[in-house]
């Protein structure tokens, strides 16, 4: 996945090429990288160069030669710092998001920006020397004051750009990952919701009942197809996330029930509640989905004589309260594999939506039929 | 001698179908039995011993492998075992393993084609299978179906087992079990000196007790390795066990027989 993709291009080219080139092989592996690190530190030695040249009448490829080595031996610096920097800070403190995106922050790099400036400009300027074989006249050592200044405020300048390019590269790739972790796992619960929702083992048990009514009863075949087919459209809006009335929900509910209810036949009964005026009232859509489709699978199906659901809604003051009611097997016999995750789900819509003032609770229910109650309780305010 | 077949599947109309098709597929077969539940789809094949069982694997009661696993265990020696067809809408572990261990299964909306290849086989199976008792590789098979669709072990070892009796609650060392032994919801837990009884299932205890301790040697029995003191083998496939801390004798199934190889 290139994650550069539609983002702007100035804002993110760096980050873009970054993180687009470790996803995708470059061409030129080592000179990609190299420009990616270098063009930075090469493209203010440029500029400084020209700058320099021009004001001291200097020849430019010499200036070019100094400040090159200058410039590169100063981001050389600066790396090395913010690399061992960053490697420190994180083995304190291990999972420092800045630190792992490589920034030991301001505190170790504002005075590692200044000592790189002036080890960088002398090392430099050595080095420089070196090369082109003439030891020190009037550059960069001349006698004239005012120009070692200049150059030695210019170094200054480039470093603190450079580190500061270096530190917005860093946050933005931290804030690029945290992002991208979000969108992940946004997706992943949308695509959970949907495979919860269109679990294979109730669908594929509706079709075999479904081709057996085709042969037997066509017009019951019709009648189980019609729900089918409410039940499957709801479930992709809902997976689209959004809300409907809770007649929309009930119905919903019921058509879920009224398949399960050719299959499992006499040892299902079904009780829905749902009072006149709440009708119209706005609730996550398919919200109790998950847990009807528990009370079915967990507390009825294992039980040999089946038994009854009740799903009601009343109001309770400033709370709306629906509950799921089965009369099956209980808490305590109840396999738990995939129950879990219906509930999480369903904490986790409230949660987004109403924070605290939401909540869903299970218990066994305390009467003589036994089985389990799941209560959900959020504010009565419409729903988002 | 006409076959005779045993059907469980908890939903009715699948029930009916899967029964209408068997008559225009396999005129000659009699359906002795159709049952709903896992309880009556083992005791209707143990009483009535049909050739062919076809079990869902979705059944209230108990699951159609724990009915394939209680008839290898329980099916007297001297009567040839009945070919399995496992039958499921979607169980993808299942599957994988039913495929892996060669095993007849059948998918839900069930195929003509698929059912009358199924027919097929079983036909020609009868007409080879061996005269007694589940065929040395049917246990094979059984086992390592059973062992590949057992729950992957839980991160959290139980070290400390919590009875309750009356208002105590009894803190029992996992290391002073000496067995485990299911009974009916419950999970009756013997040490040496005295039992208790919890309510958990083994299938929830199994998956939290370390296997190289506690084996498993029945489909309700699992035996602290260290607390057996010999074990006797039968001419039925099944294994005695004497245990050093109590005086009891249990027994190991076929299933588990290989546990105890003797040499």
């Amino acid at each position: 996945m290139n994650v550069a993709r539609g983002a702007p291009p100035s804002a993110l080219s760096a980050q873009g090429v970054a993180i687009a080139s470790a996803d995708r092989p470059a061409r030129w592996p080592l000179l990609m990288w190299l420009w990616r690190e270098l063009r930075i530190g090469l493209s203010i030695s440029l500029i400084a160069a020209t700058f320099i040249s021009t004001m001291f009448r200097d020849p430019f490829l010499r200036t070019l030669i100094y400040s090159l080595c200058i410039g590169l031996s100063i981001q050389l610096l600066i790396e090395s710092g913010r690399y061992f920097g960053s490697a420190w800070r994180l083995k304190r403190d291990p999972g420092n998001p800045e630190a792992t995106a490589r920034w030991p922050g301001w505190m170790w790099m504002g005075p590692w920006a200044v000592v790189s400036a002036v080890i960088g400009y002398f090392g430099g300027s050595l080095l420089a020397d070196a090369l082109i074989g003439q030891h020190r006249t009037h550059f960069p050592f001349g006698p004239d004051l005012h120009a070692l200044s200049v150059i030695l405020m210019l170094s200054l300048g480039f470093t603190i750009s450079a580190v500061y390019f270096l530190h917005s590269r860093g946050r933005m790739a931290t804030l690029q990952a945290l992002t991208e972790a979000a969108q992940r796992r946004a997706t992943e619960a949308q695509l959970k919701l949907l495979q919860s929702q269109l679990e294979p083992h109730m669908l594929f048990n509706t079709l075999a009942n479904l081709r057996v009514l085709i042969g037997t009863d066509p017009e019951r075949a019709q009648a189980m197809l019609d729900r089918l087919i409410a039940f499957l459209r709801a479930t992709l809006a809902a997976s689209r996330s959004g809300s409907h009335t809770l007649a929309d929900e009930f119905a919903r509910v019921d058509d879920y029930l009224a398949l399960i209810a050719v299959r499992m036949g006499a040892r299902l009964q079904v009780q829905l509640d749902l009072p006149a005026e709440l009708r119209g009232h706005a609730v996550p859509a398919l919200l109790l989905q998950p847990l009807v489709e528990n009370s079915v699978r967990h507390g009825l199906e294992p039980k040999i004589d089946g038994g009854r659901i009740e799903v009601r809604a009343r109001r309770d003051g400033d709370a709306l309260v629906l509950s799921v009611r089965d009369s099956g097997v209980g808490l305590g016999n109840a396999q738990t594999g995939g129950t879990l995750f219906g509930l999480q789900q369903v904490r986790e819509r409230l949660a987004t939506l109403f924070g605290e003032r939401a909540s869903l609770t299970l218990h066994d229910a305390g009467d003589a039929d036994g089985g389990v109650e799941a209560t959900v309780r959020m504010p009565m305010q419409t729903a988002r | 001698m006409t076959p005779r077949a045993l059907i469980a599947e908890d939903e009715a109309l699948l029930q009916q179908a899967l029964r209408a098709d068997l008559r225009a597929l396999w005129p000659e077969l009699q359906v002795v039995a159709a049952v709903g539940d896992g309880e009556q789809a083992l005791a209707e094949a143990l009483r009535l011993r049909p050739e062919v069982c076809f079990l869902d694997i979705r059944m209230p009661g108990r699951s159609g492998l724990e009915v394939a696993q209680a008839l290898a265990e329980d099916w007297p020696a001297d009567e040839p075992f009945p070919l399995l067809v496992f039958v499921t809408a979607y169980d993808q572990y299942a599957l994988q393993a039913f495929e892996a261990q060669a095993v007849d299964y059948l998918v839900k909306p069930l195929q003509r084609e698929r059912l009358a290849a199924s027919v097929q086989r079983l036909r020609a199976r009868l007409a080879q299978r061996a005269s007694s008792g589940p065929a040395p590789q049917t246990i094979e098979q059984l086992r390592a179906l059973l062992a590949s669709v057992a729950p992957a072990p839980a991160a959290e070892r139980l070290e400390v087992i919590q009875a309750g009796a009356g208002h105590t609650v009894h803190l029992v060392p996992i290391d002073d079990v000496v067995y485990f032994e299911a009974a009916d919801k419950y999970l009756r837990v013997v040490t040496p000196e005295r039992e208790h009884l919890i309510r958990m299932s083994l299938r929830e205890l199994l998956p939290r007790l370390d296997p190289a301790k506690f084996w498993q040697v029945h489909r309700g029995t699992v035996v602290r390795a260290r607390s057996i003191a010999s074990a006797q083998r039968h001419e039925s496939g099944k294994v005695s066990l004497k245990l050093r801390e109590r005086p009891e004798t249990l027994t190991a199934s076929r299933l588990y027989a290989h546990l105890f190889k003797g040499h």
